[in-house]
């Protein structure tokens, strides 16, 4: 299967059912994409496929056709800067699924108010309960 | 110089009394409020990394050639194997090791538990371990399962004989009281839910074992491992570079460490043993259920003369029985105090800490049945807890108490409640609640640190303690930045690998900073001493007029002023070696953290939908370190409260004693959705016979009275005495219909 991760294009082997996480993880070694639940509940492995955000742990990789960006790839958004500065992180393994979905929302609001992002962060979970800072830093992700 | 005391040691509310080899703390505390560095809003030391995705937990360890392990658990609550067979196991494709009862710690031949462990394999990949798990052929026996507590204390099925406590007469007390109020209270069990699940890579090395693993406590996973597995402690290496949160679940090695290693032996080769998130929530601990019969007495005049409480920890087939009576033993002033405390032994997951083990159930309980009795004295709850306010632990002073100062800052929060009230409508009411707070959090020896300062004049911290996400890697750092007087971007702090710095303590019980933290500052001042010794040389002058100050070497006069990184480059390649150890908590004093918490809630009365809208917390933890990272623990510890407070609930087959919620759709934790807003604020008044530091700890102090602030928010808005954790609709329906009740049976009309 061919595969573009984060504009490079990836030639992968995986027996068909793997999924895009494990795909990302395992086979192409991007471990900044976490996986917590593995069954689509918690929103830790969240990828972008052509700007949409996806839950990477319930996709099967043969299906992706496809940009994929991961949080590898976000690593200069002004996102990053953003949660570090607003204390955005705790234990900080839901923190690059966090960054991957509040991406996506800025790309197509990029001037949330505080009911979009409670609307579009609710998928992912944070077990440290960063969600105040989470909420300040995507208010002032282009300061 | 070392010292050899013989004192009290606290480990999340649990006390021992031991021998201790303590080294002399002779540093005064900085003065109170914001210094250069301490005391002033730090972003994290590792937050980049953690943010974009480079940090790498153990969950991203992938060493060359590595096997992955799956778990055979226990279908049954209550079963032993009769006979089992693994040789099918080794048959499948992938599969190179296969173990059972008896071959590592934690695989048991009797589970006490659906989901205890039982047998392990090892696979080139974890879909082909898992599968293997399916041949493996096991005749179970059947046994009795009980799962209620109560049944279980009735039988005698218990851990250990029942905990009594007693001070003054309390019948006496009680049968002379103008108010008498009763009531019982039940907490459900609650599950950590880590986002990094329990997990473990093992590798020998010759005679050597490499552990990764997600722990808080690198040391003792060393040491029960090197007990476990009969080797010397040092040929055990445990490394926990960055961790994906505990919260009390991981400060033991656990089965899949155990599995991992013996796993990795038979097959010599590197073995990763991962809980997934299904095992996760079976077999990685809970905070046990209670079941809470309270007495509260006052005079008429609102001095609570008797307080008593029954108490059952239903504890699971493992774990300890935390203090669910220590709230209520030590948080107002009262002569005549009976507790009893009895602990079930069930057929059902074994309990772990859980952030402020005891202390959240008991607060839950305690503070509930005390608004309910300021409702009967009709007295205002804040007066009555003030009138109330103990000033001693039971005859022991405190080494220091802010709860008063927290009451005054809490006034404004609370005087919002006429307001508040007032815009409830028909189907929404709303009210105001407030519960204190006591808890532990003093930490003590022993800790060291190692501070190492080059020619460049930047310094490493090294000690090999863990950061699981609370932030104190970059306390450690502001710690010695401000010691050594140079800004925080001069300071890394490197921990999380026993063969790679000295002992620190666990990250549990709210001790990280309080333990860790003077043994940082000592070693950054063993390294200042020495810079100083060696510029006095160098310059000619006197040590005691130098101090290095931003960064410089600077003496008293202002003659001198050199960079400190243009001094230290007479070092060339050597280095300045500092060391530090923790000194002794004060003799004789009770070192305990306080605060309150005001909590706005609205009930919709129709559907019983309980809504938090805001909440304000103060918190007396002594020196603040990091605000900013101070806050984050607080507002974490109030929304992780509010998930137990209103949705989060393990739920168990009562027939089977299997567990029903394992996934997290079922189990509900808070989300981003369902954040109020929070207000923090913080005495932040140095505890003066605490350590050079004087500062205690604060990840538990804020989940510890949530829970019933936000009952007795509901009460006020409603007149529903919840009793019940979680407050479910039902729950909350159930409290108005009660309430409905009484106030039918109280009212003329009714008669």
């Amino acid at each position: 299967m061919k595969l573009v991760v984060n504009g490079q294009e990836h030639v992968v082997d995986a027996p068909v059912g793997t999924s895009l996480a494990s795909v990302l993880r395992e086979r192409i070694g991007l471990t900044g994409t976490k996986i917590a639940c593995n069954e689509g509940h918690c929103g830790a492995c969240t990828v972008m496929i052509d700007g949409v955000p996806v839950l990477s742990c319930i996709t099967l990789a043969h299906t992706v056709e496809g940009d994929v960006t991961t949080i590898e790839g976000l690593r200069d958004h002004p996102l990053v800067n953003a949660f570090v500065q607003a204390d955005a992180v705790q234990c900080g393994f839901c923190t690059p699924g966090q960054v991957v979905s509040a991406a996506a929302l800025v790309a197509a609001n990029p001037e949330p108010s505080e009911e979009d992002i409670r609307h579009a962060m609710a998928g992912n979970i944070c077990r440290c309960g960063t969600y105040p800072k989470i909420e300040e830093a995507i208010l002032h992700w282009r300061d | 110089m070392a010292r050899l005391i013989r004192t009290e040691k606290e480990v999340e509310g649990n006390f021992e009394e031991i021998w201790l080899v303590v080294e002399e703390d002779p540093l005064e505390q900085w003065p109170a409020g914001p210094l250069d560095v301490v005391g002033r809003p730090a972003v994290r030391k590792d937050a980049l990394e953690r943010v974009r995705g480079e940090a790498r937990y153990t969950a991203d360890i992938r060493l060359p050639g590595m096997l992955h392990a799956a778990v055979l658990r226990s279908p049954y609550a209550h079963a032993r194997v009769k006979t089992i067979d693994l040789a099918p196991a080794l048959e499948l494709p992938g599969v190179r090791a296969a173990i059972g009862p008896g071959d590592a710690p934690g695989l048991e031949a009797e589970a006490g538990y659906a989901g205890a462990a039982v047998a392990a394999v090892a696979a080139e990949t974890f879909g082909q371990a898992r599968a293997a798990l399916e041949a493996i052929r096991v005749d179970w026996e059947e046994l009795e399962v009980v799962v209620d507590p109560e049944q279980a204390v009735e039988r005698g099925l218990v851990h250990g004989e029942p905990e009594r406590y007693e001070r003054g007469d309390f019948d006496r007390a009680v049968a002379e009281a103008d108010v008498v109020v009763e009531g019982t209270y039940r907490t459900q069990v609650v599950l950590h839910n880590s986002m990094e699940t329990h997990q473990s890579v093992c590798e020998w090395v010759g005679d050597r074992l490499d552990v990764y693993t997600s722990t808080q406590y690198v040391w003792g996973v060393r040491s029960e491992v090197a007990g476990e597995l009969g080797m010397p402690a040092d040929k055990v290496r445990v490394v926990c570079e960055y961790m994906g949160g505990g919260f009390g679940s991981k400060n033991s090695a656990g089965e899949y460490t155990f599995a991992a290693a013996a796993l990795s032996r038979a097959t010599g080769r590197p073995v990763r043993c991962a809980l997934t998130r299904r095992e996760e929530n079976v077999a990685a601990g809970n905070r046990n259920a209670t079941i809470q019969r309270l007495t509260a007495a006052a005079r008429s005049d609102g001095t609570i003369v008797a307080l008593g409480g029954e108490f059952v920890n239903a504890l699971g087939w493992g774990g300890w029985s935390a203090s669910t009576e220590g709230p209520l033993k030590m948080l107002y002033a009262c002569d005549n105090v009976r507790t009893t405390r009895h602990t079930a032994k069930i057929n059902t997951p074994p309990m772990k800490a859980f952030r402020a083990p005891g202390f959240v159930e008991g607060t839950f309980g305690l503070e509930c049945i005390i608004d309910e009795l300021a409702a009967k004295l009709d007295v205002d709850p804040l007066e009555l807890r003030r009138k109330n306010y103990a000033s001693s632990n039971d005859g022991t002073p405190f080494s220091s108490k802010n709860l008063t100062q927290c009451y005054e800052l809490a006034q404004k929060h609370w005087d919002r409640r006429h307001d508040v009230r007032a815009r409830s409508d028909a189907t929404w009411k709303r009210g105001v609640g407030m519960a204190s707070q006591i808890w532990y959090g003093g930490g003590g020896p022993p800790s060291y640190a190692w501070t190492r300062v080059g020619s460049d004049g930047r310094i490493t911290v090294v000690t090999a303690m863990q950061d699981i996400g609370t932030g104190t890697r970059t306390a450690m750092a502001q710690i010695a930045a401000e010691e050594l007087g140079v800004p925080l971007d001069r300071v890394e702090v490197t921990l999380g690998d026993t063969a790679r710095g000295p002992y620190a303590t666990l990250s549990a019980g709210s001790s990280t900073t309080p333990s860790i933290g003077p043994a940082v500052r000592a070693a950054a001042a063993d390294a200042r001493r020495q810079i100083i010794e060696i510029a006095a040389q160098r310059y000619d002058l006197e040590e005691r007029v130098l101090e290095i100050r931003d960064a410089r070497i600077v003496s008293a006069d202002g003659n001198l002023s050199v960079a400190l990184e243009e001094f230290l480059e007479i070092l060339g390649s050597a280095q300045i070696l500092g060391k530090g150890a923790r000194g002794p908590n004060p003799t004789g004093m009770s070192v305990l953290t306080f605060g309150v918490h005001v909590v706005e809630a609205a009930v919709d009365v129709e559907t019983g939908e309980v809504r938090v809208e805001r909440v304000a917390a103060i918190h007396d933890v002594g020196r603040i370190v990091n605000p900013l990272g101070a806050e984050s623990q607080v507002e974490g510890g109030i929304i992780q409260g509010i998930g137990h407070t209103l949705s989060e609930q393990r739920l168990l087959d009562e027939e089977t004693g299997r567990v029903l919620t394992t996934s997290l759709d079922a189990y509900r934790m808070p989300t981003i959705a369902d954040v109020p807003e929070i207000v923090c604020e913080f005495v932040d008044e140095p505890d003066a016979h605490l350590t050079n530091l004087g500062s205690k700890g604060l990840g538990e102090p804020p989940i510890v009275p949530i829970a019933a602030a936000i009952a007795n928010a509901i009460r006020d808005a409603t007149g529903a005495d919840v009793h019940e954790l979680p407050v479910t609709r039902e729950e909350m329906l159930r409290a108005l219909r009660e309430a409905a009740k009484k106030e039918r049976r109280g009212s003329p009309a009714a008669v």
